[in-house]
């Protein structure tokens, strides 16, 4: 099969790269994130997997932690250099080519190395050793790299002098080392980010959170665009299926007419039938500066559907469609062109033959798919006509035909001194004049004004309309042909410079917007800068509101403290709901002052924005629509991105107090389990030392054994309400728990028979052995505690259908009627049954326990009324068959 | 006459320290104390201990970490300690730790810990072949299990597990070890093998098998096989 065929490219790619060692390379957002760590936690992880690993340099900037990871490494000792009289130290390349080992570490992959290296850069130091077939793993920080350093530059204020090529990284591993921009800073506070010297100065501002966030971002964005690369390389170079064979890219041409909706689609059906990446192209003419109302909505309506289809999405100004898309085509190095062909044959303003069969002819190399559409309306055809005036303003007859004149007085005063046969050529001037100022028609009319002039005043017989010479004749039809021509080149050069500069204008607010979202971390943050740009852009009032549970609520507007009507409000609501626009200029109701568009990301409404304006006019012009959708659509991935974020802080947050809540129960288990631990321990001691004192020492040490066991109910039970549990489910013999409980009880259990009856064949049961230990040893004891004294206690296991019942009886007074259920609760005693002391805490946390592993629990009387039985039940997916042997 | 056994008594809490001191001295081992991860690798440099128990909760370091230096210097660590989860347990045993005890702890529990500790230690440079407890012999050496003097036939497996627990007499083994080197790897986790065998291993050798007195069951650890005479 064709598409299975391996891309040579790739394939040559890889084979390069055989023999040569791998880089992996930690990036991170900024200093202090944990590359050096991460670098080394992975080294290490290596190295015990008997790779053979070196450190050939590490700075551990004397944090703790990554010192103690240094350990354990053998360690190249770095080489001292001399330069002019400084002794600087860098890594010593050819101790590591000689000691060849599997894996080198080398930190700060953008390092200058110092003057009188062998390189001047550390970069080139470990290609050298990729070359030589040594992994090398390497750190770096995402403002190093060449290609983001003027960006990163644009918005932090600090310019890095150490740069990397792109193409470095290009072939690497990549890991973000990625930390939360508020847990830097945390940390930066705690003196644990290293920060040289020459930062420090901007120290208070790059580490600012938006910085951070930003940076955070591109250092994301790189490695995904990396992963993306090298698994697309992958793929190809060995054929997966579905992978086309050549790297395709799709170029359609999309226009302001309704069709162009269709054409969209048909590209992303194609686009992804070749999984080739795709970009929509509206070509500016001079004749979309006369679009109207829909024609624009339809334009921005087009290319709207088609970035959220996926395609990049361009606006090109050019003379023609014809040659735009030949430009066009070839700086994004399409392989497949898209166009639409209406059936009226206007689609691309074909006026001399069609610009397909000029396409195909003009762009070797270029698939070209002609897509049919549906014919549209002529609505608009006669429409350009009125709306500029073709004729030109009055002014420029008068300016053009005055100058004429003047030249003709000219020229009569310089006539007077003798007939010079060139003179006609002064009336280029008016011409020229005419033409370039105020377009063609009324450079028509300047040329024949000063070719009827010239023939009257200059061309003998003068006085006359009549002309002798032939070769004056000539003259007349060039000063008429140089009108034409030169109105028409300079028409249309002025043209498409007032296109460029509308378009430069908007593609420069669009990137000075989008870099503006880039380093914004709080939604409240982009509600003003959204508001106030768009409000400065567009000359209009503008409100962001954001859904808040069940209402909408402004969030900014531009200028501060507008507010909305009910109307308003109804419509902005509808815009949330339906995810389009409503209000005043859309579809839908239409009677409220405000225009809403919908703003959000991959689908999901995020935020409504509103226009309006102070005067009466419609809130947005329709040729401002395309930008200001570009806008919102900006608006809505930084918004997405936000959520995200703070979805991802509250998440830590959780696991934060998850933590803290960990911490804060082994301490206190810790602290109350100390001291227990030394009186019973002393206790002890002073039986061996006095036995007479045995009896009175008993009883202490049985209150301080109660003691124990209440604490760890207690702690049990907080872990429970807690929900803190953490469980490691395993096969367990019934056997096995019950025997290591009653030894536990040991204590306990002294002066009571018990019967254990367990069957041979019982099978497993799959539960949490340390909480299922818990649940036995609190339901033997409280068995203990109720029964009457001396009273013996039975253990049974029973299968029972399906299930498996686990139960410990007792000999008593049994349960009260009516309390079985509420036995469970936490510190609920049998009325009237307070002989022993207890908490009650004990099968509470029998049902919490045996709750959180699914499994039932029950209380009932026994039938001889004898006393009552306490149980749990397994269910068949709690139940393990024995293997069969 | 014999030098009396050094042990280490690695504990932040003065108090546990001074018990502990108390409870082996009258036990006659020579005791050193410990209160940082500091003082244990210096009192490892200098009283060259033979059993170390060892606080997991110290202030300057993670006791975890202690283990595998300890053990490289030839001591047995017994790991005394408040936390009472099991992967904690596990953790310790799996770093090299010989066995735990939990606090609160008793003492006599703590003395008969390490005597299993010390007999292992002994046992692996004398290399006694025959492991016994109560009526019940298990002769490593020609690979036989008597119970009062009459031969007791064991799967294969049974018998590896019980050959495994008694050449760690007295000592915790853990479900991975014993999975490990019994059944081999690959079958580290599978604990229901374990169960089979040792539910085998009681019904043949225990009086009673629902109160074992030979193998003793530790909930989500491992097993220990008990030896000799047992304290209350």
């Amino acid at each position: 099969m064709n598409d299975q065929r391996p891309d040579p490219d790739a394939l040559l790619r890889a084979a390069a790269r055989e023999g040569k060692g791998r880089l992996k390379v930690f990036l991170g957002a900024a200093p202090g994130v944990g590359k050096t760590f991460e670098m080394l936690t992975d080294g290490a992880a290596r190295r015990d997997a008997g790779i053979d690993v070196v450190i050939g340099v590490v700075e551990t900037h004397g944090r703790r932690e990554t010192e103690a990871k240094v350990h354990g490494f053998e360690i190249i000792p770095r080489k001292l250099i001399q330069y002019q009289g400084h002794a600087l130290e860098e890594m010593d390349i050819d101790a590591i080519l000689a000691r060849k080992p599997g894996l080198v570490l080398v930190d700060e992959l953008a390092h200058t190395n110092a003057a009188g290296s062998r390189h001047d850069k550390r970069y080139q130091d470990v290609e050298e050793l990729l070359e030589a077939g040594i992994d090398v793993y390497s750190t770096l920080n995402i403002q190093h790299l060449e290609s983001l350093n003027d960006l990163v530059a644009s918005f932090t204020q600090v310019r890095v002098r150490e740069t990397l090529p792109d193409r470095v990284i290009e072939n690497a591993d990549l890991e973000v080392v990625d930390i939360l921009p508020d847990e830097l800073i945390e940390r930066l506070r705690e003196g644990k980010v290293y920060v040289p010297d020459e930062a420090s100065r901007a120290l208070g501002h790059f580490f600012s959170k938006s910085n951070l966030s930003a940076l955070r971002e591109l250092a994301l964005r790189r490695a995904a665009q990396a992963v993306d690369a090298q698994m697309l390389d992958y793929m190809r170079a060995n054929a997966v299926d579905g992978i086309w064979a050549v790297g395709d890219r799709l170029v359609v041409a999309i226009s302001e007419q309704p069709g162009a909706i269709e054409l969209v689609r048909a590209a992303k059906r194609l686009a992804d039938a070749l999984r080739a990446p795709w970009t929509t192209v509206h070509i500016e003419t001079p004749r979309s500066s006369v679009f109207d109302n829909a024609e624009n909505t339809q334009l921005a309506e087009t290319m709207h559907l088609a970035a959220q289809l996926g395609a990049n999405v361009a606006t090109v100004p050019a003379e023609s469609v014809l040659n735009g898309l030949k430009r066009f085509a070839a700086d994004a190095r399409a392989t497949q062109l898209i166009v639409g062909k209406s059936m009226r044959s206007r689609w691309f303003e074909l006026r001399h033959g069609s610009i397909v069969d000029r396409l195909v002819r003009e762009t070797p190399g270029l698939a070209v798919h002609v897509v049919p559409l549906e014919a549209q309306s002529s609505r608009a055809s006669s429409r350009r006509e009125a709306q500029t005036n073709p004729w030109g303003s009055v002014g420029g007859y008068v300016v053009s035909l005055g100058l004429t004149a003047l030249i003709t007085v000219l020229g009569m005063a310089i006539f007077a001194r003798g007939n010079i046969a060139n003179i006609g050529l002064l009336f280029l001037i008016p011409v020229m004049v005419a033409a370039t100022r105020f377009g063609l028609r009324t450079g028509i009319v300047t040329g024949l004004a000063s070719s009827l002039a010239y023939n009257f005043f200059f061309i003998p017989p003068t006085h006359t309309f009549t002309i002798e010479d032939p070769q004056n004749i000539i003259t007349v039809l060039v000063l008429l042909g140089v009108a034409i021509v030169g109105s028409q080149l300079t028409a249309r050069v002025r043209e498409q410079a007032l296109l460029a500069q509308a378009s430069s204008a908007q593609n420069s607010s669009l990137a000075g917007f989008a870099r503006q979202l880039t380093g914004i971390s709080s939604t409240d943050e982009l509600a003003n800068v959204l508001c106030v740009e768009i409000g400065r852009l567009l000359e209009g009032n503008t409100i962001l509101l954001i859904p808040d549970q069940d209402s909408l609520s402004v969030r900014a507007s531009s200028p501060p403290g507008n507010t909305l009507e009910m109307l308003d409000d109804a419509a902005a609501r509808w815009t949330l709901d339906n995810n389009k626009p409503a209000g005043r200029g859309s579809d839908t109701l239409t009677a409220s002052e405000w225009l809403f568009y919908p703003v959000g990301s991959a689908g999901k409404v995020l935020a409504v924005f509103g226009l309006a304006r102070s005067d009466a006019r419609p809130p947005i012009r329709s040729d401002q629509m395309p930008l200001l959708l570009s806008l919102l659509d900006q608006a809505g991935l930084a918004l997405g991105r936000i959520a995200l974020e703070g979805e991802m802080s509250s998440l830590a947050h959780v696991q934060e107090r998850d933590r803290l809540r960990h911490a804060l129960l082994s301490s206190v288990s810790h602290d109350l389990r100390t001291p227990l631990t030394t009186i019973l321990g002393s206790l002890k001691e002073i039986r061996a030392a006095s036995p007479e004192q045995e009896h009175q020492l008993l009883a202490t040490r049985s209150e301080a054994e109660r003691l124990h066991r209440f604490v760890a109910n207690l702690l049990d039970m907080v872990r429970i309400e807690a929900g803190a549990l953490h469980q490691s489910i395993e096969p367990v013999d019934l056997a096995d728990a019950v025997a290591s409980a009653v030894q536990d009880l040991n204590a306990v259990l002294r002066d009571r028979p018990l019967t254990i009856d367990l069957p041979e064949d019982l099978p497993f049961v799959l539960v949490d052995p340390q909480l299922f230990h818990h649940c036995l040893i609190n339901l033997i004891e409280n068995a203990a505690k109720y029964g009457a004294p001396g009273a013996s206690i039975r253990i049974v296991a029973r299968r029972i259908g399906n299930d498996l019942t686990l139960s410990v009886e007792d000999e008593g007074p049994g349960i009260p009627e009516g309390q079985e259920r509420r036995i469970f609760e936490t510190f609920t005693r049998v009325e009237g049954s307070d002989r022993k002391g207890g908490t009650g805490l004990g099968l509470a946390i029998v049902k919490g326990f045996a709750e959180a592993m699914g499994l039932d629990v029950g209380a009932a009387n026994r039938p001889d009324a004898k006393g009552a039985t306490f149980s749990i039940r397994f269910g068949p997916a709690h139940i393990r068959e024995l293997p069969e042997e | 006459m014999r030098n009396p056994v050094t042990v280490l008594v690695v504990d932040d809490e003065p108090a546990i320290r001074r018990l502990l001191h108390a409870s082996l001295t009258r036990a006659d081992y020579r005791v050193v104390e410990a209160g940082s991860a500091r003082d244990t690798l210096s009192a490892i440099q200098i009283d060259k201990p033979e059993v170390v128990l060892l606080d997991l909760g110290l202030p300057d370091r993670d006791g975890l970490e202690l283990i595998p230096i300890i053990k490289a210097a030839g001591a047995a660590v017994i790991v005394v300690s408040a936390r009472d989860a099991t992967e904690q347990k596990v953790a310790a045993l799996d770093l090299g730790a010989d066995d735990y005890v939990s606090k609160p702890f008793d003492s006599e529990e703590v003395l008969a810990r390490i005597r299993a500790a010390m007999r292992h230690r002994l046992s692996s440079e004398t290399d006694s072949p025959i492991v016994s407890c109560g009526d019940i012999e298990i002769d490593l050496v020609a690979r036989l299990v008597r119970k009062g003097g009459v031969e007791v036939h064991l799967t294969p497996k049974e018998y590896g597990l019980l050959a495994e627990l008694a050449k760690s007499a007295g000592r915790v083994v853990t479900h991975t070890h014993l999975l490990k080197s019994v059944w081999g790897p690959g079958h580290e986790t599978d604990v229901e093998y374990l169960r089979v065998a040792a539910r085998g291993i009681r019904r043949k050798l225990e009086d009673d098998p629902s109160q074992p007195a030979l193998l003793r069951n530790e909930p989500g650890v491992g097993y220990r096989m008990q030896i000799g005479s047992q304290s209350s």
